[in-house]
Formats: structure tokens, C-alpha cells, sequence
């Protein structure tokens, strides 16, 4: 059952052999995406996600073949010639790394909310809503939800 | 890697029809956030797949002439909180859509899916059961339809026969222009959980009487389940408090909610009562305000 599927990861075009009865996060990871961490395999944690097309899936239910075409944004991907992305960078100020398991997949559900809400003014509790789909055992999530906080900031309007 | 045998992807919905009449044994997987789950291991249920992720014409609501909303079973939850047409006349659906698992998963899960899975839980099943949904089958035959209410028959069991795909889910005007509705979920936690007891009402209200009522309940029997002795009691009375105590006294007799090791049945009885209460009352109060302002 070997396909092959071509998309763009982290601005870099792929062309890929996978089985079509592979999951998205177990081709990234056998091809060098490591920051996509498999925690539970079942949808519930959210240590796997990336964006595709700038939509935040947990890859590891996500069949591979799904993401032919697609554009592909992993956590390496984000930060640029060794300075961390915005959002990266606001997880290192605010503490919001501890074990670091779930942080490759929140940082790609911050980038998400950050990149869509730009230039609104967003409640925490919006912030909470939109990283439901997480689960960290170290930090209480408050750290992540301040990063978030601290990203939006330069971004609200009349600023 | 996922453990199935066979993987044909369809481009159409009659390419679909025509791959799953060619082995009686083959599924269909839309989002897979339910067929998936189980496939980490051998599923006797699941080995042969026919993908309908891909297939364009699922995937769109749309209005037709006579108000008739067609909500197409690709549509994921994600899709339907960004229809106009689904938050300007059913928000209700979207009540129930936005309470399912966390964002990754609305982002990926469909209507149509959360439908077939046939589970007596899926938070979709009471809005669209307040609506009045009906059920668009495609198959070898054709084209049949039903109400939804029919097409549940047992829990994880739908009336989808060989062959079939359910291309939509359809709501006639005159099930929401005049209702006004409203879904709540009480569940563990605020987010990623199943529903304890889930409860949908629709309600219309003329002259401060009730012209229709609608509950629909979730986790409360083995399958999702309509109110209909309760309903039938209070068309024509007041929209008052003696109708909501009538109301959250009667529903019992309609549901047949158990034990599990999620909840005990008493105590999801005793969820049911106040749901049915809370629910109906904000459905009532939406739909006073609501003809207030037209
Ligand atoms: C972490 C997690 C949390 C969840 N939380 C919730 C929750 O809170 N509430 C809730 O209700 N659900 C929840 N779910 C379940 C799930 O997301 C839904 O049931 C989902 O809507 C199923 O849609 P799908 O497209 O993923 O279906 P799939 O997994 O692709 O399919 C499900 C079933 O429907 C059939 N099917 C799908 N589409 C069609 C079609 N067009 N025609 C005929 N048959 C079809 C398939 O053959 C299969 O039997 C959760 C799932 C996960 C993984
Ligand atoms: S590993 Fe994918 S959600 Fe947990």
C-alpha cells in the first residue's frame, strides 16, 4: 500500500514514499521531525500537532495521505536561522516549559491563535477554549495562557 | 501504522457508492476520529476502508429555495462554527458542535461521522434532533431519506445500509424559522469529555402560549432520544413555570438513562431534571426575545 505524497514542510518541499496506513506524525518523525511528539496516539493530548495549512491537527489521527498538497508547520520549523519565533520566544520568558513534552504542540496552537487573532483584543478565556485541545501535567497551563497573553499584547488595536 | 487490510480513496460521492458495493465488507472514513481510534490494533470491524475525506461536494451547507438548510456530512465542526447559514438560523447545532473534544478534533471531526458512529453520546445528535433533522442516504438504489430519530437503532448502530453514504443532513424551514433553541452539555470537564447528559430544546412561542416543543437528550438511553409524551403534553399551555415543572417532572418517563462508570443512573436523573429545566427555560426566554425584535 505504498503511495508517494508531496507538500511543503517548514517552507521546504518533500516528496515522500509513505503507507497509506501510516499516521502524519509517524512519517514526520521517521523523517527527521522529531519536535512531533506522539503521547497518547489518540487525539486526546495534543503533543503531536502541527498545522496544516495553518490549521492546528493532531497528526497522529490523521492518515498521512491526507496532507498530500498540504502546507506543513512543525515546531523546528518555526524558529528562523536560530532565533526563535515570537510565540517560542514567549514560552522561554514566561516559564512555560517545564518537561517540554507538550510544548512542540502547543507552540503550534499558539502560533495558530496568535496568527488569527492578530489586532483583536482576545479574553483568556478565548485563549483557554482555543488550547483545549492540550495537555500539560507540569506547568498548570496559567505560564502558557501569560506567553499567549504576551504575544497578542504589541497587537491590540490603538497600539 | 494503522491495521487494515484494504484502502481505496473515493474523489466522489458515487465513486464512494460504487467502491463500498464492491465489498460488502469496506467502511467509509471521514475525519476518523472515531474509526481511527480503533485501528491501532485488529478491528474485525474495520478492515477495509473507502476515504471519503477528500470528497469536495460533502463538505458545504447550503439553502434552498424554500429555506431548506442541506448540511453536507463532510462538514467538520471547525466548518459548520464558520457557516453563516448554520449561525444565523440553527446556532444550536453550533452549541453542540463547539463542546465536542478540543480544536484539533473539531478541526477534523464531521457531522456526518459523529452521526454513523451512532454513539448514544454524540453532542450533534440533540441539536439535530430539535431541528427536526432528516437523514440523505446515496446508495446503489438511489436516494432515500429519513428522519433522523429512525436512523438511530441501537447504540453504535445507524440504518445505514450496504452501499450507502450519508451525503447530508437536511432542517426544513418551518423547523427553525419561528424556534428558537438552545444545547447544553453537563460534563466532567469543560473541554475534551464526553457528556454526562446532554440536552437540546426547541421551543416556539405564540401569544405566551407553546406552538411546539422539542427535547432531545444525549447519554440518556441507548441511543439519542426525543421527549415525545413530554412534548406532545404541552402544546397549547403557557409558556410558564407550571409548564417547566411539568416539563422537568415527565421527561423521566421518556428517557431511559443507566449506569455506567461515568455516572450513576441516579444521579444522571437527577442531571436530566435540571437540564430539562435550565435547558428549556433559555430556549423560552430566546425565543421571546427573538420575536420581540422582529
Ligand atoms: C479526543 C477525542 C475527543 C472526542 N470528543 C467528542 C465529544 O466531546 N463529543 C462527541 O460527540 N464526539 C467526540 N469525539 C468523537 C468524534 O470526534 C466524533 O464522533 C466525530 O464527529 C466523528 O466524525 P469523523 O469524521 O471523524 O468520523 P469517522 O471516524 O471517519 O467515522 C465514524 C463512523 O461514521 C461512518 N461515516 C462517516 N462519514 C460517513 C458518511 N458520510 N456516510 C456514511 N457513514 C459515514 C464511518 O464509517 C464510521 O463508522 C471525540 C473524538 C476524539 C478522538
Ligand atoms: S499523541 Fe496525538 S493527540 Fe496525543
Amino acid at each position: 500500500m505504498i503511495r508517494t505524497i508531496s507538500c511543503t514542510v517548514n517552507s521546504k518541499p518533500v516528496s515522500w514514499q509513505i503507507d497509506v496506513r501510516m499516521s502524519l506524525s509517524e512519517v514526520l518523525r521517521t523523517n527527521g521531525f522529531t519536535s512531533v511528539k506522539e503521547g497518547c496516539g489518540v487525539g486526546e493530548c495534543g503533543a503531536c500537532a502541527v498545522l496544516l495549512d495553518g490549521i492546528a491537527v493532531d497528526s497522529c489521527l490523521y492518515l498521512a495521505i491526507w496532507a498530500d498538497g498540504c502546507n506543513i508547520r512543525t515546531s523546528e520549523g518555526e524558529s528562523k536561522g536560530g532565533t526563535l519565533s515570537e510565540v517560542q520566544q514567549a514560552y522561554l520568558d514566561n516559564g512555560s516549559v517545564q518537561c517540554g513534552f507538550c510544548t512542540p504542540g502547543l507552540v503550534m496552537s499558539s502560533t495558530e491563535f496568535v496568527e488569527k487573532h492578530r489586532g483583536e483584543k482576545v479574553t483568556r478565556d478565548q485563549i483557554r477554549k482555543e488550547h483545549a485541545g492540550h495537555i500539560c501535567r507540569c506547568t498548570g497551563y496559567e505560564s502558557i495562557i501569560r506567553a499567549v497573553e504576551q504575544c497578542m499584547k504589541p497587537y491590540e488595536k490603538g497600539k | 501504522m494503522f491495521d487494515f487490510n484494504s484502502y481505496h480513496k473515493a474523489k466522489s460521492v458515487d465513486e464512494a457508492i460504487a467502491l463500498l458495493s464492491q465489498n460488502p465488507e469496506a467502511i467509509p472514513l471521514a475525519g476518523g476520529t472515531d474509526v481511527l481510534v480503533r485501528l491501532h490494533g485488529h478491528n474485525k470491524n474495520y478492515r477495509h476502508l473507502v476515504d471519503i475525506h477528500d470528497v469536495a461536494e460533502l463538505k458545504k451547507v447550503t439553502m434552498e429555495s424554500d429555506g431548506t438548510i442541506v448540511i453536507g456530512s463532510g462538514m467538520t465542526f471547525t466548518g459548520l462554527a464558520h457557516s453563516p447559514v448554520v449561525c444565523e438560523n440553527i446556532p444550536v447545532l453550533n452549541e453542540g458542535g463547539s463542546s465536542i473534544g478540543g480544536p484539533q478534533v473539531r478541526n477534523v471531526a464531521t457531522v456526518g461521522g459523529n452521526i454513523c458512529n451512532g454513539a448514544p453520546s454524540g453532542d450533534s445528535a440533540s441539536p439535530l434532533l430539535v431541528l427536526n433533522a432528516t437523514v440523505e442516504l446515496k446508495g446503489p438504489d438511489g436516494i432515500r431519506r429519513l428522519p433522523l430519530y429512525d436512523f438511530y437503532q441501537g447504540p453504535g448502530q445507524v440504518d445505514r445500509k450496504a452501499g450507502e453514504i450519508m451525503t447530508c443532513l437536511r432542517v426544513a424551514a418551518d423547523d427553525y424559522r419561528g424556534w428558537s433553541a438552545h444545547y447544553y452539555k453537563y460534563a466532567m470537564r469543560g473541554a475534551m469529555d464526553i457528556a454526562t447528559i446532554g440536552c437540546g430544546a426547541a421551543c416556539k412561542v405564540v401569544d405566551g402560549k407553546i406552538a411546539g416543543l422539542r427535547l432531545g437528550f444525549v447519554v440518556a438511553g441507548p441511543t439519542p432520544l426525543r421527549c415525545w409524551r413530554t412534548e406532545e403534553k404541552t402544546i397549547g399551555m403557557q409558556a410558564d413555570e407550571e409548564l417547566i415543572d411539568i416539563v422537568k417532572n415527565s421527561v423521566l418517563g421518556d428517557l431511559r438513562p443507566r449506569d455506567s462508570w461515568r455516572a450513576a443512573k441516579d444521579f444522571r436523573e437527577q442531571i436530566i431534571k435540571t437540564l430539562a429545566e435550565r435547558v428549556l427555560r433559555e430556549a423560552i426566554k430566546r425565543n421571546i426575545r427573538n420575536t420581540e425584535m422582529e
